[in-house]
């Protein structure tokens, strides 16, 4: 198996041990990981804005860097999402298409192709609050979103689970948004920065020691307005979890 | 006209702690309500299909419909009305008072009349009109526009309503006990009632099959205000009407549900025929929805039964109140409505969501609306309506991201930031010269992918304890040439300038996009009236045939 690995921008730029922890991750696994040194984003943060023109020649360089992989697996929810669903900037070649057919959020892609049953090496006894990312949580249908009348499920609560010692707390709100929103926390800084608040005075009334999330960009958010509010709360993205650190 | 700043609205609105905390608890408990009526009906994500395709199906039949429905009203003796405008409508309601000679109008809870500005119009030209729903008639006093589509007032505290009653109608501005305050409210509407000599609700469906205006609420103020004057009109959007009586069956069991958590509203009234010696008026108003039953993209917006759950669920309408959209509809269905009224007064509501989908997911008719919010920021874009400095952001953005060398030169820069403040605190080293980084981001995942290098590693954090990287020789094509070639500060300043790559500073690209209502251009202008057949039609095999055939 032969996999891709697609770092987005934020996660390279500000958390890189994100980056790694995926990469030794996969490798457990005895996956073939190959880094494709000129990748850069997938065009999300244009497109969101409306900018799909300026979007284009990101979109058209992501594709080049990730034509041929049988996977690409990347840490982020909404940036996954982008790939399949909305990367369409550019003409959709069937070379497009199969770059976004093949395209999975890290944890999807250990719970449904990889189909890993135990991290015998990961151990986390902390209590933890579990946040899904909204288009992890909606688009990539990750886990059931309290909304929706279907039976109980969670991909990431799945794969945690597994892990020796971790404890989950139950906040008020799991599913609610936390105001990242990408350029929304910029333009929309406001509303964006209480709904931050709302979200880790959430966790944190519900005793969690660390937030825990496949979507770093939501935690970036977070993070700043735990730090804000002078919350003890900490920070991990699933995938350093799941590759064994213990704190 | 002026663009509406929902950003700069809504931080007047959370400054207020009390208000915020409430009106966020007041619609979260709403929706948590709606979540367990609707997990309660095992069908209840096969009743939102259905819902859909019934809608679907007539909006796609619109021109059909609406004449049966205009028949069979006829038949039983209503009188039938066509307005392709707020004005036309507006208008029609003046004649029909001055025409029998009335002066005082009651009237329920309906949307499409704040829409259309009715009431100004009226009480310009010396008609007295009383809102008779609780809510409304607390935002009638207040002078202010309802802030959501089913609870008007949700937006203020008790206390609020207590000061705007003791400056209007006299209560005591002391006391904010909910009982008294309702039932003054009872005490000083009651009269006008008794006086009233014309009675209006909206729709929440119109019956095309028998012709009925069927009004679902809880208070009893819609029968009151229709069935005490001898004159009753109806305001209807004309993407009310459904085919048929049992359509009802799917509608009214998830309305209420819907909006309130409740299972069904206390009554769901059905008025057909005027009683003998008054007079039934139906008003069809188009306002702008032939003009957007006729976009691809935003049609189904169309579909909207007014149920409010996507602004329940919202939590950025539930964290800015509704007033700070600027609009007769607010929340999630107002972004993806108002625009079509207005691009340019409306173009910043679309960015006042973070498109988590909640909305979609609640919407009991499944409108797509965080899709539709996505694409209206590409039309707002593509029609030149985004402010300046998010343009010219962008811009600079997808130069950088779409040429590694710049990227790396960025990412390296934000590395540089990011170790120093860890090491040294933001506030010293924003002041102090970045010192190069040892080796960049990209040569640690290189090392990383050739198994090597475990210094490297110890270096960073969460590394997992005891675990080697295989080597692996195949990924030798891909190792980076080090050290990372690094662009010049000059460089780095022209991307910023937004001027790399290009000999100038490009402008905004041409407009492209056709069919949407162009800046300032009043809300309806130019559009079509459905009842005639060139309203759009599409070739689609009805989706619930079984049942309106």
């Amino acid at each position: 198996m032969k996999v891709g690995l697609f770092i987005p921008c934020y996660v390279d730029a500000f958390f890189p041990e994100v980056g790694v922890a995926t990469l030794e991750l996969l490798e457990r696994f005895d996956i073939e990981v190959v880094y494709p040194l000129d990748q850069t984003c997938c065009g999300q943060p244009m497109t969101n804005s409306g900018c799909h023109q300026e979007a284009a020649p990101t979109e058209k360089l992501f594709v080049k860097n990730f034509s041929g992989f049988e996977y690409i697996v990347g840490p982020s929810g909404s940036c996954v999402h982008h790939i399949r669903e909305n990367l369409t900037a550019i003409p959709q070649t069937e070379e497009v298409r199969k770059v976004r057919a093949s395209t999975y959020e890290l944890v999807e892609f250990l719970h449904d192709v990889v189909k890993v049953q135990a991290f015998p090496w990961a151990e986390f006894p902390h209590k933890v609050g579990l946040h899904n990312g909204c288009s992890t949580l909606r688009a990539l249908r990750e886990a059931k979103a309290s909304e929706i009348a279907e039976p109980d499920f969670s991909k990431p609560l799945d794969l945690l689970s597994k892990v020796k010692g971790i404890r989950f707390v139950k906040p008020d709100r799991p599913d609610e948004c936390c105001g990242f929103g990408g350029t929304f926390s910029v333009f929309e800084e406001p509303v964006s920065a209480r709904m931050g608040y709302d979200k880790v005075n959430d966790h944190s009334r519900a005793g969690a020691e660390y937030i825990v999330s496949a979507d770093m960009s939501c935690m970036m958010h977070q993070k700043g307005c735990a730090t804000r509010l002078g919350l003890p709360i900490k920070f991990i993205h699933v995938a350093q979890v799941l590759n064994g650190a213990r704190a | 006209m002026k663009r509406i700043d929902h950003a700069e609205a809504s931080s007047h609105f959370i400054k207020s702690k009390d208000h915020i905390e409430f009106h966020d608890r007041r619609l979260w408990d709403l929706r948590q309500k709606r979540d367990r009526e609707s997990e309660q009906l095992p069908e209840w994500e096969e009743l939102r299909t259905l819902a859909s395709a019934i809608k679907e199906h007539t909006l796609s039949h619109l021109s059909d419909y609406l004449e049966e429905f205009e028949r069979n009203a006829i038949a039983n003796g209503a009188q039938v009305h066509w307005a392709k405008d707020a004005a036309e409508h507006n208008q029609i309601v003046f004649d029909i008072m001055k025409a029998r000679g009335v002066n005082t109008l009651v009237k329920a809870k309906s949307m499409l009349t704040d829409e259309c500005d009715m009431r100004p119009f009226l009480e310009n030209r010396g008609f007295e009109v009383m809102e008779t729903d609780l809510g409304e008639r607390i935002q009638q006093l207040d002078d202010e526009p309802p802030s959501h589509i089913v609870v008007p007032a949700v937006h203020k505290l008790k206390t609020d309503v207590a000061r705007v009653f003791s400056e209007t109608i006299g209560t005591d501005p002391k006391n904010s006990d909910v009982h008294y305050l309702a039932e003054s409210q009872r005490q000083h509407t009651r009269p006008f009632f008794l006086k009233a000599e014309a009675g209006m609700t909206g729709a929440n469906f119109a019956v095309a099959e028998t012709g009925a205006i069927v009004v679902c609420t809880n208070k009893g103020n819609a029968d009151l205000s229709v069935n005490l004057p001898n004159l009753y009109i109806a305001s209807v959007g004309i993407e009310k009407v459904i085919p048929r009586t049992e359509h009802l069956g799917v509608f009214v069991r998830m309305l209420s549900r819907s909006a309130l958590g409740s299972p069904i509203t206390q009554l769901t009234s059905h008025f057909r025929v005027p009683r003998p010696g008054t007079q039934m008026h139906v008003i069809l108003v188009d306002n702008g929805r032939s003009e957007r039953l006729g976009m691809a993209d935003f049609w189904y917006s169309l579909k909207c039964i007014r149920c409010g759950a996507c602004m329940n669920t919202c939590p950025v309408y539930r964290r800015s109140g509704g007033l700070s959209y600027g609009a007769t509809y607010s929340g999630p269905i107002g972004v993806i409505i108002d625009p079509t009224f207005n691009l340019r007064k409306y173009s910043s509501l679309p960015f006042a969501s973070t498109l988590n989908g909640s909305c979609t997911s609640v919407c009991p008719v499944r409108i797509n609306i965080h899709e539709q919010i996505y694409k209206w920021r590409q039309v707002i874009s593509e029609r030149n309506q985004l402010p300046m400095i998010k343009k010219e952001a962008m811009q600079i953005a997808g130069k950088l991201l779409s040429k590694p060398k710049l990227y790396r030169a960025a990412v390296e820069a934000a590395g540089a930031d990011r170790r120093d403040s860890q090491a040294e605190g933001p506030a010293r080293c924003r002041r102090r010269r970045r010192p190069r980084p040892v080796r960049c981001r990209r040569d640690r995942l290189a090392m990383a992918l050739r198994g090597g290098v475990q210094g490297q590693r110890a270096g960073i954090p969460f590394a997992a304890p005891g675990h080697t990287a295989r080597p692996a020789r195949h990924r030798h094509q891909h190792a980076p040439r080090l050290p990372a070639r690094r662009i010049s500060r000059g460089q780095l300043r022209r991307v910023h300038d937004g001027t790399f790559g290009h000999g100038g500073h490009r402008r905004y690209p041409d407009p492209r996009c056709a069919g949407y209502p162009d800046d300032d251009r009043d809300s309806g202008a130019g559009v079509t009236l459905a009842r005639r057949t060139d309203a759009p039609t599409r070739r689609r095999r009805s989706p619930c045939s079984s049942t309106t055939t």
